[in-house]
């Protein structure tokens, strides 16, 4: 029921915002229908943790701890982000950016968006994942060239065309995977359901899957951003409306994320060794490194921060790859603290170009002294995102960091030196803006505080201590993992 | 009929398709290139018909209408009529390199094969010979979306890519389960609608569908 439920809400809430989304209670509506979303996934995880995974009777839809502690998340910042964007699209809206149509297309595709996510997450099929995730793609390309900008339609036309390209080397890693299943499980629908893979990994051909994941990860992998397939994120990241750009990094990258992690655990059940590990332990590195000094070329504050999400993705990616039971719980808690923390410093990166009327880095000064909440809730979040105590980031990359210094301690100098040069990088270029005198074009807006204000204290709490519950619940996700 | 003869068809109509994957790669007209585009989707169409007869796959029927209705009829359809309106059909691309651009089409054709033999041991279908073809048949797509700069080159090279993906699902498998099929058909269907959107857009900002114009998101070096 809770399934259902939380499937259906966002299809419902498109369609009136598909009709009505430019009307004065279109952004209610969407919060409405992104809080119900969000009370249906907190429904699911009670399911979950009292009855254990679960799975519907057709086997369509599989739950267990690992997903449906995603799904939670990503109703959550849904939810944050419709509250967010009511007075940011309201902004715009007034300043002429956006028209009618385009703020329904908006409020309807944000929604889609949503619903694509929630059946990337939920699906047990790994060819409605693939559906799933090109859909995530579809509704959020015209979403990023919703300003018209020459700027914003070459980001959206790269993201649709580059994206398009890594989605198919991953159709073709399913087709494989299909191809060595069938031996084994016979022809038919359930043949893809990931239980059933799962159950039969051993017996899978392990020549087969290697390629398969080398697709999977190929593909897949470019949607993560991992480098050097990334090439499309900072632009789509920057160009489109800041609430789709919280909702890209924050939680598009984590979905996935969460299919390689899937195609991996079939792939290491066949191989039996942790090969798909080691790739991704070289891309995570490899994108933690670029991304590191690329923060130091950018001008634009939110390519910026797009550049930071690759970096943490890279960092995840290593820890999965890593493997273990520490690595693989601190990959767990970095997906959920990197997803609060940087969807909160969008919505103040929001705020603070709206009040300086550009997202160049150099015209945006002050922010503190024209509006304090966004100020220090920016000056708190980049805090949270270089990795210092007492944030969850910390404690998450602290327990990677000594996961690596035990299992692969050569690599770990690698590591440090990635998040030293990200460290410093967001120092350099975030201190200019927030202190200061603000500068004469400055103009004072209405920010929405709540958001980033929960985003930041859960992220806070989370580096202070983590609920027993949500050990547990990371323990159990852990242990379905194998290495 | 026998079945040597059947898989003597299918191999045939399989280099059809990459032949008309290395067209595409060096086709410069536009309406050309959506032609040979129609050819590739009924070699496929034909192909997967044959492969469906011959092995007896009912399901594979289905696939073969839905290849020949999509990319045969409906989607060269919609850019038909997409480039009438936008009156692009006299835009010619500068190419550059065709030559080389055909050689590294076969060094990918090669490679494909390298790939998939160790694959290829695996299988016992009637189609297991054209595995490889299929993947180089996607690698030609995706070399065609790199190389080309004209917006309705890299969509038809998107599409070639999709032909490519379609085909490895017969070759390998005798088509994926029925609903990831058609998922995949319906996300390939907004796509292409989305491409169309994208055309007037890309007209609309840049006078021209050529899109080497597009150069304003780099990276700024050295500041």
């Amino acid at each position: 029921m809770m399934l259902t439920g939380l499937l259906i809400a966002p299809v419902v809430t498109a369609v009136p915002l598909a009709f009505y989304g430019h009307r004065r209670f279109a952004p209610y509506v969407n919060m409405a229908g992104s809080a119900a979303a969000f009370l249906f996934s907190v429904g699911l995880a009670w399911q979950v943790f009292d009855q254990g995974p679960i799975q519907t009777s057709g086997g369509s839809f599989f739950v267990d701890a690992f997903n449906v502690f995603l799904a939670v998340l990503t109703a959550f910042v849904s939810m944050t982000t419709a509250a967010f964007s009511r007075p940011y699209m309201a902004h715009e809206f007034k300043q002429g950016r956006v028209g009618p149509r385009r703020m329904r297309l908006y409020h309807a595709m944000f929604q889609l968006f949503i619903f694509a996510m929630l059946l990337a997450l939920l699906t047990n099929n790994m060819g409605i994942l693939w559906i799933a995730m090109e859909l995530a793609t579809l509704a959020t390309v015209l979403l990023v060239s919703l300003y018209r900008t020459p700027e914003s339609v070459e980001a959206a036309w790269k993201y649709f065309i580059l994206c398009g390209v890594g989605i198919a080397q991953a159709l073709f890693g399913t087709t494989l995977l299909y191809f060595a299943a069938e031996r084994v499980l016979g022809e038919g629908g359930t043949t893809l359901h990931w239980t059933n893979l799962n159950a039969a990994a051993s017996s899978l051909e392990p020549t087969i899957l290697s390629l398969a994941f080398v697709f999977f990860l190929a593909g897949y992998g470019a949607k993560v951003g991992l480098v050097p397939l990334h090439n499309w994120l900072p632009d789509a990241h920057s160009e489109g409306p800041t609430p789709i750009s919280a909702v890209l990094s924050g939680l598009l990258l984590n979905v996935a994320l969460y299919a390689v992690v899937r195609c991996k655990v079939l792939v290491d059940g066949a191989t039996g060794t942790n090969r798909a590990g080691q790739l991704m332990m070289a891309m995570g590195l490899l994108s933690l490194v670029v991304a590191a000094f690329a923060l130091f070329l950018q001008r634009d504050v939110k390519r910026m921060f797009s550049y930071s999400s690759i970096e943490h993705m890279g960092i995840m990616a290593f820890a999965f790859g890593l493997g273990g039971k520490l690595a693989t719980f601190a990959a767990l808690l970095h997906m959920l603290v990197h997803s609060l923390v940087k969807s909160s410093i969008f919505f103040t990166v929001g705020h603070a170009s709206h009040m300086h009327g550009t997202q160049q880095m150099d015209r945006i000064q002050g922010i503190i002294r024209g509006n304090p909440l966004v100020g220090w809730g920016l000056v708190v979040g980049v805090m949270a995102i270089a990795g210092l105590p007492p944030f969850g980031v910390f404690v998450s990359e602290f327990l990677i960091l000594t996961a690596t210094m035990r299992e692969a301690p050569f690599l770990a100098p690698i590591l440090l030196l990635g998040l030293a040069v990200a460290f410093a990088g967001l120092l350099r270029k975030v201190q200019p803006m927030v202190f200061g005198a603000p500068p004469a074009h400055q103009v004072p807006v209405r920010a929405a505080h709540v958001p980033v204000i929960l985003h930041l204290v859960i992220a806070l709490v989370l580096g202070l201590f983590i609920p027993s519950f949500l050990s547990q619940w990371f323990e159990t996700a852990v242990s379905m993992m194998r290495w | 009929m026998s079945p040597v003869f059947l898989a003597q068809v299918v191999d045939l109509l399989s280099a059809l398709v990459l032949l008309l994957g290395f067209g595409l790669l060096a086709q410069r007209r536009i309406y050309a290139l959506l032609h040979l585009f129609a050819w590739q989707g009924l070699f496929l169409a034909a192909n997967t018909a044959i492969v469906a007869y011959g092995a007896g796959v009912r399901h594979l029927y289905f696939s073969a209408l839905l290849t020949l209705v999509m990319k045969v009829a409906l989607i060269p359809y919609i850019l038909h009529v997409l480039i009438q309106r936008m009156k692009i059909e006299r835009d010619v691309e500068t190419m550059v390199n065709v030559p080389l651009t055909l050689l590294i089409g076969i060094a990918l054709v090669v490679l494909s094969y390298n790939v998939m033999s160790p694959i290829q041991e695996f299988s016992t279908l009637m189609t297991r010979s054209t595995l490889a073809i299929a993947l180089a048949t996607v690698m030609l797509g995706l070399l065609m979306m790199i190389t080309r700069r004209h917006a309705v080159a890299q969509v038809i090279g998107f599409l070639a890519m999709e032909n490519g993906l379609f085909f490895a699902a017969t070759s390998a498998t005798y088509g994926m389960p029925m609903v990831v099929e058609l998922g995949v058909a319906l996300d390939i269907l907004i796509a292409a609608l989305i491409f169309g959107v994208f055309f007037f857009q890309i007209r609309t900002t840049f006078e021209s569908l050529d899109l080497s114009k597009m150069a304003r998101l780099k990276e700024d070096v050295g500041e």
